[in-house]
């Protein structure tokens, strides 16, 4: 095909590019050489949670809200329970919030071992899917289905399942993980170690493109560790915010062409995900994980989108040596069950229902990044005002601002179609959903 | 002869479901032995345009949803209805107890990016639905015997009984007993008593029995002096829907 001349007019529209929480299109036009419009839409049909968790039970809500995402089903339920728990004033015991680290864990690998292993290797190896893969590589399917395996495992034993966890409740748990489960599962994380050193070498054969654009980069951030259950919203590493004030540096914003929020920092927009994490936090990855991240060339900061996949791998390998550590302090230390055990709602007695009135704002990183849940709670435990704002959502922004940089820069280099896979694989570079990102349901040119 | 062709399309939702099926793995694998999944977005990119099952997960919330159901439906022989999304449209139909265009000012506020919205529906009020897996999210196994349902021709019987005769058969102590309140006397069985076997309560995703004041768990509401109402007003999450309203003789509104 014939590149295009610096003049020649390109119109591209992928529809169906990716389910952000759903579906997207991308949207790019160029008249003379010059760029119309490039736009990522979320033509997802609304579901209103925001409005679906007023007037129902604080209770009910980290149940309704890990249905907004089937592959963080995890993250928004310990979004949902820290917010809950700041609104009516319950505190979490230690070792609750140990088991909460634990899961959240789990959850960061099974997504990063679905994007490496059904997204991301079946590129690497020329192929469309892990379909083909299950006859000519095996060795690496079986991998896959390995690593998973763990992950999904870790899940079960831990909250019952993955999506939707059942046992994770306001103030504790509903069922102490099993020990003979627990044990099992740690050896599983043992033997995932090899597994994850062979997809570090998968990975090392990862050719990106080139592409260079500062974004401003949030994350949670604290002391004590590589950030994931709690912090403070950090800004590029200039400022770090209390929880309970994102709305004083997040904003939000409704363009008519998209179902799903915009969100700026600093009047622009902003990265969130593994790469912000490791660019912000990265100092504090486990020593494996930072050793694997020199090993594949990944330093910061690092301002290529496209390097976000390989945070994921790095933080794969620092989330499995973490749960390993916190699993040896469980079998060490045990978990105060008399502290930490619980039930999802108040027992029949407590009925009807009444608790502290207040607001509160729970934030967690989710593999795709910062997510926040905050609800407003009335004496009668009822939601009266919610609010969640979820990475991928944020990371739009940022992600039509790259397109913004890379049009320009790839339009006298490339025909229409190797353009058009350049902004895809740009867009799968977020990872806005698993499911979503591997799959192109029509691409029109006009 | 040809394998049947399988096509898994999903609407408005979380995808939860067809996790669940990708994470059947071995399971997984088996089933293809036995028929060609030709459109599975969640975990391949090759789409085929041809296919004899069709299994729909998510409700019909948007116009567009409707027309691109009808769409896909006119091709298939069978058609699943996979999650309670699909089956009795969900968590979505909480939407539906309030008026949309205030909901869409509270969300949006004056700009509507989203005027295509219409009350979330199971898809069985758009296209017929010959089997149906309930469930929030579905339980695994249950996929399987569906599957083998649909593969051998033959009826699917969705589980008449309430959850509490799979509770008992795992020995979990009854919610009840325990001082909590339960849905299952009056939910439909089939997930093996996922919840309470995890020291959690019945919240009734997977619906009510077909008729709760005949063939609910009735020792359990006897013994604790409970009516199936007093039960069903405390929550609420999963038994909105006009059909769910009806089978215990309450009218649908907002």
């Amino acid at each position: 095909m014939e590149k295009n001349s610096k003049n020649k007019d390109v119109t591209i529209n992928v529809h169906y590019l990716t389910r952000v929480e759903g579906h997207g299109d991308i949207a790019v036009d160029v008249k003379n050489g010059e760029l119309k419009e490039c736009k990522f839409k979320v033509i997802e049909s609304a579901r209103f949670f925001e409005t679906m968790l007023r007037d129902r039970l604080v209770y009910e809500a980290q149940h309704l809200t890990s249905r907004i995402c089937g592959i963080c089903a995890c993250g928004h339920s310990l979004a949902s329970l820290k917010a809950s728990e700041k609104a009516i004033g319950v505190k979490p015991h230690e070792d609750t919030i140990l088991l909460r680290k634990l899961l959240l864990h789990s959850e960061q690998m099974d997504s990063h071992i679905l994007h490496a292993y059904v997204l991301v290797a079946p590129d690497l190896l020329g192929v469309k899917s892990i379909m083909p893969l299950i006859k000519t590589h095996k060795a690496v399917i079986e991998r896959a289905f390995r690593l998973k395996k763990m992950s999904d495992y870790a899940g079960e034993v831990l909250a019952g399942r993955h999506t939707h966890p059942i046992s994770f409740a306001i103030g504790g748990v509903t069922k102490i993980p099993d020990q003979a489960e627990m044990k099992k599962l740690y050896s599983m994380m043992l033997e995932a170690r090899a597994d994850f050193d062979a997809t570090v070498e998968l990975f090392k054969k990862l050719e990106l493109p080139v592409f260079e654009r500062k974004a401003q980069y949030v994350a949670l951030s604290n002391d004590e560790e590589y950030a994931f259950y709690d912090g403070k919203i950090n800004i590029n590493g200039e400022k770090l915010v209390d929880d309970q004030d994102y709305r004083s540096v997040i904003k939000e914003e409704v363009r008519d062409y998209s179902s799903a929020k915009f969100s700026s920092t600093n009047g622009a927009p902003y990265m969130v995900g593994a790469l912000a994490r490791f660019n912000l936090n990265g100092d504090k990855l486990h020593k494996k994980a930072a050793q694997v991240a020199q090993y594949l060339g990944l330093k910061r900061p690092c301002h290529n989108t496209f390097m976000n996949t390989v945070a994921q791998v790095v933080e794969l390998g620092h989330c499995l040596e973490e749960s390993i550590e916190i699993m040896e302090r469980i079998f060490k230390d045990g978990i105060n069950e008399e502290k930490v055990l619980t039930t999802t709602y108040p027992k029949k007695d407590q009925w009807p229902i009444r608790t502290r009135a207040g607001r509160g704002v729970g934030v967690v990183e989710v593999p795709r990044g910062i997510l926040i849940h905050d609800y407003t709670v009335n004496d009668k435990g009822i939601v009266t005002d919610a609010n969640c704002i979820i990475p991928t959502n944020q990371n739009i922004n940022n992600l039509e601002a790259d397109m913004r940089k890379i049009v320009p820069e790839i339009i006298t280099k490339q025909n229409q179609a190797e353009m058009t896979l350049t902004l895809e694989m740009l867009a799968r570079a977020y990872d806005p959903c698993i499911s979503c990102s591997t799959h192109i349901l029509d691409v029109k040119f006009v | 002869m040809s394998k049947p062709k399988v096509a898994f399309f999903e609407f408005t939702d979380c995808e939860g479901c067809q996790l669940q099926v990708a994470n059947l793995g071995p399971g997984l694998l088996e089933l293809t032995k036995l028929v060609d999944i030709v459109n599975f977005r969640e975990i391949m990119s090759e789409e085929g345009q041809e296919y004899d099952v069709l299994v729909v997960e998510g409700s019909v919330a948007s116009k567009h949803d409707e027309e691109r159901l009808k769409q896909v439906a006119a091709k298939a022989k069978v058609i699943v209805a996979l999650g309670a999304c699909a089956c009795t449209a969900g968590v979505n139909n909480l939407k539906n107890l309030k008026d949309l265009a205030e909901q869409k000012k509270i969300v949006y506020g004056d700009v509507d990016p989203v005027s295509d919205a219409i009350e979330a529906k199971p898809i069985d009020e758009v296209v017929k639905v010959d089997y149906y897996i309930h469930g929030c999210p579905i339980y695994g196994p249950e996929f399987l015997k569906v599957m083998e349902c649909v593969l051998l021709g033959k009826p699917y019987k969705v589980p008449a009984y309430p959850v509490c005769v799979e509770c008992k058969q795992n020995e979990n102590i009854c919610a009840y007993e325990k001082g909590q309140f339960c849905l299952g006397p009056v939910t439909r069985a089939g997930c093996n008593s996922w919840l309470p076997n995890h020291g959690s309560v019945c919240v009734g995703c997977r619906g009510l029995i077909d008729n709760p004041a005949a063939d609910a768990q009735k020792d359990i509401l006897e013994k604790y002096g409970l009516t199936v109402d007093g039960i069903l007003d405390k929550f609420t999450l999963y038994c909105n829907s006009k059909k769910e309203r009806a089978k215990y003789g309450k009218e649908f509104k907002k």
